[in-house]
């Protein structure tokens, strides 16, 4: 169920945070270009899977979240809603994906 | 800060379109938030409607909101929540309110029973007692939550029950919790099915303004995350 | 005039469950600009680039920062909320585990700060 689905991929989103969290902190050191960032990920079949996984569990997570705001502070609830939420997960796929062959390939 | 010799105290007059209503009320020592409304309602109002019964902190029938946070009234010493000789006095929150400070506790009683929180038998009379060892984990737990009066304060405090309507509230999950780890109690598998989900211990965020405002000084948080566990574990078994 | 207009909410969990709910908020309104970032990639190195020199405005750099907090501190409320629903509320460790969540994400913000200049 949802909770169980949430709470899953917060455990692996705390991991994934944690590795972006210090490679950004590392990466922003004298500044961000393109090739430096490019550098790291471009062909890097690890880097993919990463971010390919990361961008899941958030696609996931961010929607079930939304879910329950929604509800509690909009009073929106039923159908139409948790479509919204679903495709508010679709597009984070997407756009997540898309962004991740972006860096990759 | 001068304590004056009387207090400034803002009463709720009326159902949900009601107003505040301003009396002067003087100081005694050892008053209680009861003397006064009591002392409102015997000198100067007696229209004033409010509930009370032991005035010694055994019953919780006194709950109302003092000061913005809802406590019991024959257990709340004035000197301790006036602080500018003003005290603001209304009924319980996220309660229909029947008038001025008393309010409606039926549905709080009624997500009592929708989340379970009766006992059901497994034994008849015909059979030995049944053994539960006081030592034990799971009575441990029941009995860290079993002193629940149903005051409604915890009920009254939670900001899930005011944004979900559906939510069954601290109580009724605190209450249910005790039954799960309840050996001798026979409605394991409904009751889990009937906390479970977005009306159940799954929409609590742990706020944990009911822990921090039970006078019984109980956590229901710790017990709707007990029951976070059981579910889980049961819905994984596919027993949910 | 309407009965419930404050209410004292003035301890410490309280306020933790809604940093979390607003910076989750925050987070998923966030993310679809960083993908649509890092998307400009497909059209080239350059065109990454070219967004990564409009990064370098202070308010830009300043709001990375705060990025970084939402962040750390979504997580570290998170790591808190997955302790008390899997392994237990205790009423001894409350004050620590806050503390803890707020300890860490302003190292978090902090690190990513200094390391900008």
């Amino acid at each position: 169920m949802l909770w169980i689905a949430q709470r899953a991929t917060a455990a692996l989103l705390a991991l994934c945070v944690v590795v972006h969290l210090a490679t950004m902190i590392v990466a922003v050191r004298g500044g961000l270009t393109a090739t430096e960032i490019l550098g790291r990920t471009r062909g890097s079949v690890g880097w993919a899977t990463f971010y390919g996984l990361f961008v899941l569990a958030v696609a996931i997570h961010a929607p079930i979240g939304l879910r329950t705001v929604a509800g509690e502070w909009l009073q929106w609830r039923g159908r139409a809603a948790d479509a919204c939420c679903v495709a508010v997960g679709v597009l984070l796929l997407a756009l997540g994906w898309r962004a991740v062959a972006a860096v990759t390939l | 800060m001068p304590v004056s010799s009387n207090l400034d105290v803002d009463v709720w007059r009326g159902g949900a379109r009601g107003a505040y209503q301003r009396y002067q009320v003087p100081r005694q020592d050892s008053q209680t938030v009861l003397d006064v409304v009591t002392w409102i309602q015997r000198r100067l109002d007696p229209t004033l409607a409010y509930r009370f019964a032991c005035r010694v902190g055994m019953c919780g029938s006194c709950a109302m909101t003092v000061n913005g946070k809802a406590r019991w009234s024959c257990r709340t010493h004035v000197a301790k929540v006036a602080l500018d000789n003003r005290l603001t006095i209304g009924p319980l929150a996220n309660l229909p309110i029947v008038r001025d400070l008393v309010t409606d506790m039926r549905e709080f009683f009624d997500k009592w029973a929708r989340a379970k929180g009766q006992f059901s038998p497994t034994a008849t009379r015909r059979d030995d007692l049944a053994r539960v060892a006081p030592a034990s984990s799971a009575r441990r737990e029941i009995d860290a939550a079993i002193e629940c009066i149903g005051c409604g304060i915890c009920y009254a405090s939670c900001d899930v029950v005011a944004w979900n309507p559906a939510y069954l509230g601290p109580a009724a999950l605190n209450r249910a919790w005790t039954l799960v780890n309840d050996s001798r109690d026979g409605d394991q598998s409904a009751r889990l099915a009937a906390v479970a989900g977005d009306a159940g211990c799954h929409a609590c965020h742990t706020q944990s303004t009911c822990t921090e405002r039970c006078p019984k000084l109980l956590s229901p948080t710790a017990s709707i995350a007990g029951l976070k566990r059981a579910t889980a574990r049961a819905a994984l078994k596919g027993a949910l | 005039m309407t009965l419930h207009a404050w209410r004292h909410r003035d301890h410490p969990a309280y306020w933790a469950s809604i940093v979390h709910r607003v910076t989750g908020l925050l987070l998923a309104l966030f993310l679809p600009v960083h993908f649509l970032a890092l998307g400009t990639a497909l059209s080239g190195d350059a065109s990454l680039d070219g967004f990564l020199a409009w990064t370098e405005r202070p308010w830009v750099k300043a709001s990375e920062v705060a990025l970084v907090a939402l962040l750390a501190a979504h997580l570290t409320g998170g790591l808190r909320l997955l302790l008390i629903e899997f392994v237990g509320w205790r009423r001894e460790s409350q004050a620590m585990l806050l503390a803890a969540a707020g300890g860490a994400t302003v190292c978090c913000a902090l690190a990513f700060a200094l390391n900008l200049f």
